[in-house]
């Protein structure tokens, strides 16, 4: 069981700091509609609907809210690339958190649904959105019935559907659910899912499915963290957002420490500032590496996100920062590898989960993730070669071709190379399977080294029976 | 007799107006019929696909893309443990193992009585809880092998009935959009003009 003060959000930890999206996570009952209305639910509808929806979406560009799904793209400016005059206009929540080490989006579901509905109303107020398709990542069973409940909860009482509180406003939000697929993550991939199709991102340009997306019409894809912001914004204003976190990173955003820390957790930090420092070390937060151990390496932004070790414990939530230092924030998942950690069977698992995860749209990630796969699987198993550790840079260079990111280390003298990477796909799947194994062998090299045999010293190739699993 | 059911044909109607164009309501509809069979059937593809006018392919072409849809007999419990890094981290692999021995299968089979099928999976959105793994898609954290063992067990005695529903029943509860408060769904060609509250924007 979990160690969260709250079992009903397991592995959430409140602090001494300001909440935004977790205000309510201390209720056992923050899911029904009572508890809401209790709490000042639903006022940040009715106090969008008492302005105009450009003055609303004024408000939103003005606090320089950042998508949480990973690209960090500002929310308001997003709304505004919708074309002029081209109706109906659809919003499609994106509530496919699958991102490996990312565990937020599926709190603020199940803990707090109301909170995200009355999001999504606001959203539809101020970008004149029609028709609202809420998307679940299928194997979220509670979230589903919860958001299901608080949906029926809302239309009831007259948030959802025809004239929404005696005024012009109206808008359906449709519950879907996903079936299990991480590349419906990518926004062109769930409004491809959305339209009953496999999930497999669409070829750009058309760059956002804001001018170009579900059924072809203008669609806003946010991020159900993103959304679960705007009842705040509406209701004490972009002043008092900007008031907490930093110019180029307002607000709070909820991280997720997985991994070997004393105490794991999904925390609300003020954006911005905090660092890793304080996220891994802080009392307030997870207290350090576990036993006491030193800090080997750490994942900044979810699986997706090249590696960091010690050296980059200063760094602070802003995304330009980690980017010069050659990875980024993605999803606000870290996860940590303390010095007992088997370097090379970690990056396995995540190079198997994109080659498992590739949609098979792109040759460059269907065929070298895959081999990226085989080859890693390989070395851990203790039959690689030193060629091996050449082919899985050529099959890189083949997904990512140029520079790849990577952290800088002082113990090897090496600079930082920032991110992003080019890329040779339609979507991060691709990358993503190179990205892990790529940080830990630049990284870690010595790890690898022992592993693998030198050709010129090889003396048989073992023939394998049934697979290398 | 794996087609849907009469009651489930209402349901499905209901979930295919919610949306602008039919084919939407694929996943839902094939989420529908392995709520009802416990797997996807063919039978179940072709009602499926006689009721958003598209071809029994098209259905099984969208269908086999997601990990969710299982196209054989499954057990009444499918138990997915993760194996992603937090949870490799923490020692996915040894809970995987001690699985595999307590239920006397490999990963990726039933149990003989039909009760348990036990899965890879990856990342469950779980992560400060690992390692983890999922009953029918509700979670259990921090799984030791004892608590692995008394889940089967509790399973096995029919203590989670009320918790855990029957593979393929993703909530207990259904949306349910009432008729005097419903717009209806906004078709792109039926469509042409801003909602009547956006209008009034000073230009």
């Amino acid at each position: 069981m979990s160690n969260s003060p709250y079992p009903w959000a397991p592995g959430f930890y409140p602090g001494d700091r300001p909440q935004i999206v977790t205000s309510r996570f201390q209720y056992d009952d923050a899911h029904t509609l009572e508890r809401f209305h209790a709490t000042g639910g639903y006022e940040g509808l009715r106090a969008a609907l008492a302005k105009s929806p450009a003055e609303v979406s004024d408000e939103v560009k003005n606090s320089t809210l950042l998508g949480r799904g990973g690209a960090g793209f500002p929310a308001g400016t997003k709304w505004g690339f919708t074309p002029q005059g081209v109706w109906p206009r659809y919003l499609v929540v994106n509530g496919d958190e699958s991102e490996p080490g990312t565990y937020k989006d599926r709190l603020l579901m199940e803990c707090d649904p109301h909170q995200l509905i009355e999001g999504c109303l606001i959203a539809c107020y101020a970008a004149g959105l029609s028709q609202c398709f809420l998307y679940i990542r299928g194997e979220m069973a509670l979230a589903h019935e919860r958001v299901a409940a608080a949906l029926d909860e809302a239309y009831a009482a007259g948030y959802i559907g025809k004239n929404i509180l005696g005024t012009d406003f109206g808008v359906d939000i449709v519950l879907h659910t996903g079936a299990g697929a991480y590349v419906v993550g990518e926004e062109t991939a769930l409004i491809e899912s959305l339209e009953g199709e496999r999930g497999m991102p669409r070829l750009k340009p058309p760059y956002f499915p804001a001018a170009v997306g579900l059924y072809g019409q203008p669609t806003i894809v946010n991020n159900v963290e993103t959304l679960a912001n705007l009842p705040f914004i509406a209701k004490e204003g972009s002043a008092a957002y900007t008031a907490v976190g930093t110019a180029t990173s307002p607000g709070t955003r909820m991280i997720a420490v997985s991994g070997h820390v004393a105490r794991p957790g999904v925390y609300e930090i003020v954006n911005g500032s905090t660092t890793f420092r304080d996220l891994l070390y802080g009392d307030d937060f997870c207290q350090g590496i576990r036993d006491g151990n030193d800090l080997k390496a750490f994942v900044p932004g979810g699986g997706s996100a090249p590696w960091f070790t010690a050296d980059q414990l200063d760094i602070p939530f802003e995304g330009p920062q980690a980017g010069a230092a050659g990875s980024m924030l993605g999803s606000g998942a870290v996860m940590v590898m303390d010095s007992t950690t088997d370097i090379p069977a970690a990056a396995l698992s995540l190079v198997r989960f994109y080659a498992h995860e590739s949609c098979g749209k792109c040759v460059p990630c269907r065929e070298g993730g895959t081999w990226l796969y085989r080859l890693v699987q390989r070395i851990v198993d203790g039959h690689g070669t030193d060629a091996d550790l050449q082919t899985i840079l050529d099959v890189g260079q083949s997904i990512c071709p140029g520079d790849m990111p990577h952290a800088s280390s002082e113990r090897l003298g090496l600079d930082a190379v920032p991110f992003p990477y080019k890329m040779t796909t339609i979507c991060f799947v691709g990358p993503s399977a190179y990205v892990p194994i790529h940080s830990a062998m630049t990284l870690f090299p010595e790890d690898f080294d022992a592993l693998v045999t030198k050709r010129t010293e090889r003396r048989s190739i073992p023939v394998m029976a049934g697979g290398g699993e | 007799m794996s087609r849907l059911s009469d009651h489930n044909v209402i349901v499905a109607k209901e979930i295919i107006a919610r949306y602008p164009k039919k084919k939407s309501a694929l996943i839902p509809l094939v989420h529908l019929s392995q709520q009802q069979n416990g797997y996807v059937t063919d039978d179940a593809m072709r009602h499926v696909a006689e009721l958003i006018d598209v071809t029994p392919a098209e259905v099984y072409g969208t269908a086999s893309f997601y990990e969710m849809f299982r196209f054989e007999p499954t057990g009444k419990y499918l138990i997915n443990i993760c194996g992603t890094l937090s949870c490799q981290l923490m020692g996915a692999e040894s809970l995987m193992h001690h699985a595999e021995h307590a239920l006397g299968v490999r990963a990726g089979s039933t149990t003989p009585d039909g009760l348990i099928t036990l899965q890879h999976a990856e990342c469950q959105a779980a992560c400060t809880e690992a390692p983890t793994l999922q009953v029918n898609y509700r979670h259990r954290y921090r799984v030791t092998p004892e608590a692995f063992d008394d889940l089967v067990a509790d399973l096995r005695a029919g203590k989670l009935d009320g918790e855990i529903p029957p593979h393929g029943t993703l909530g207990r509860n259904r949306q349910h959009i009432p008729a005097d408060r419903t717009l209806g769904a906004f078709h792109p060609d039926d469509v042409t003009e801003g909602p009547a509250w956006i209008q009034v924007t000073p230009a």
